[in-house]
């Protein structure tokens, strides 16, 4: 039986959405380290994004289900804590799609860099927290609507 | 592993695996309680990401263990004189301030223990430390500011803040203590001994104090007994029967 190809399977992982923000997939947000056959078991590596995370279980839910809607049956989950996950490894694209959805994407700088809305650069931290781990709580001075920002780890 | 390493080795998972259970818990007490939305959900995420630290020490002491446990079944089927978290943790929650102060204190060390924990020689702390500090890092940014915000406040607030901070305080020394388990960490060069992180602790700590304009309080009193188990408080059982309530009453359920 030939299995299908690790890039086929790279591009099918960079259909699943990630489950908190559908907008982005799991390939966007980097957290897919490798992609593997081992004889006839497809082996997955993925890095959490915070520890506690608890979209972490159902994103394995996720990736297992995909694979086995496009027919792989032997599918292993593979978790790697190190090299810690980064926002570094949002893809470009990844990054564009959050702020179109009104996420601003993280910056080096540990801010954002304009409202997601209007594009604004008079902005304040609200909370360093958010709706989710990934996120904090940022307010724009210029449309005065308070928007989420991906923080940057 | 000799069995006398392993031993330690499980002993220091555990203080480290129950500091962030403990507290993690504590912490979501405030879950719908919090005095501003804001705080609420950052006091949820830091919960959440101690329960996951959590995780990740005490799957590693499980394995240590070698009974074919589970992190769960250390977290849930436990009672309290097998806790190995520092005093510090399992105090009551008191009002919001204590709670900050209270993270605070243990942020600060988390984040230099946590520091010294990536150059260790055991590649899986190496790698729990790793990824845990990212997360401490903006704990103790979040804690250290409110703790200015409120300590040089309003004549409220900063009442309030001394007397949390001279309540807890004793309480801190635990955190550096040394005994045979930290020795042969040190010796097997998988964790410092904890005494040596204690002026760099003062060090930040006491910046973020006088920024606060809050006194460090005198006196060299330590309350002990929490790492070693020698003697909890009473508040860790009460802690203990709403936390592992679901497994005392259903004991193996799973869902
Ligand atoms: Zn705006």
């Amino acid at each position: 039986m030939t299995h299908p190809s690790v890039e086929q399977v790279w591009d099918w992982l960079g259909e699943v959405p990630d489950p908190e923000i559908p907008v982005i997939t799991l390939t966007d947000l980097g957290i897919i380290r490798d992609v593997a056959w081992q004889d006839d078991t497809l082996v997955v590596t993925v890095t959490p994004t915070y520890s506690g995370c608890p979209a972490t279980s159902l994103i394995n839910f996720e990736i297992d289900r995909a694979l086995r809607e496009k027919g792989v049956e032997n599918i292993e989950l593979k978790r790697q804590l190190s090299p810690a996950w980064t926002t570094d490894w949002l893809t470009e694209e990844g990054r564009a799609k959050l702020e179109e959805y009104g996420i601003a994407p993280p910056q080096p700088a540990g801010g954002p860099e304009r409202c997601p809305r209007c594009g604004g650069t008079d902005l304040e931290k609200l909370s360093q927290f958010g709706s989710t781990p990934c996120k904090a709580q940022w307010r724009c001075r210029e449309c005065l609507e308070p928007f989420d920002y991906f923080k940057c780890i | 592993m000799a069995d006398t390493d392993k031993q330690a080795l499980l002993q220091f998972l555990l203080r480290m695996g129950d500091n962030t259970l403990i507290l993690g818990h504590r912490v979501s007490e405030w879950c719908g309680h919090a005095p501003v939305l804001e705080e609420d959900i950052a006091l949820a995420n830091t919960a959440l990401d101690l329960i996951g630290q959590t995780q990740m020490w005490l799957d590693y002491a499980a394995e240590v263990q070698g009974e074919g446990k589970s992190a769960d079944d250390l977290a849930f089927l436990r009672d309290a004189w097998d806790f190995r978290n520092v005093l510090l943790v399992e105090l009551p929650n008191g009002d919001f301030g204590q709670t900050l102060m209270r993270q605070f204190l243990f942020d600060a060390w988390a984040s230099i223990m946590l520091g010294r924990l990536q150059s260790s020689r055991d590649e899986r702390v190496r790698e729990i430390a790793e990824k845990a500090s990212k997360e401490v890092a903006y704990h103790v940014e979040r804690s250290a500011d409110t703790v200015v915000g409120l300590g040089d406040g309003t004549e409220e607030s900063h009442a309030r803040m001394q007397a949390a901070l001279d309540y807890l305080y004793p309480y801190v020394g635990e955190l550096f203590e040394s005994d045979a388990v930290d020795a042969a960490m040190a010796e097997a060069g998988i964790a410092p001994d904890p005494a040596n992180l204690r002026a760099e602790y003062d060090a930040l700590v006491g910046r973020v104090l006088a920024d606060a304009t809050l006194q460090v309080p005198e006196g060299a009193f330590v309350h002990r007994g929490g790492r070693d188990g020698a003697m909890h408080t009473e508040h860790l059982g009460h802690l203990l029967c709403t936390m592992q309530w679901l497994q005392r009453a259903y004991p193996g359920c799973q869902w």
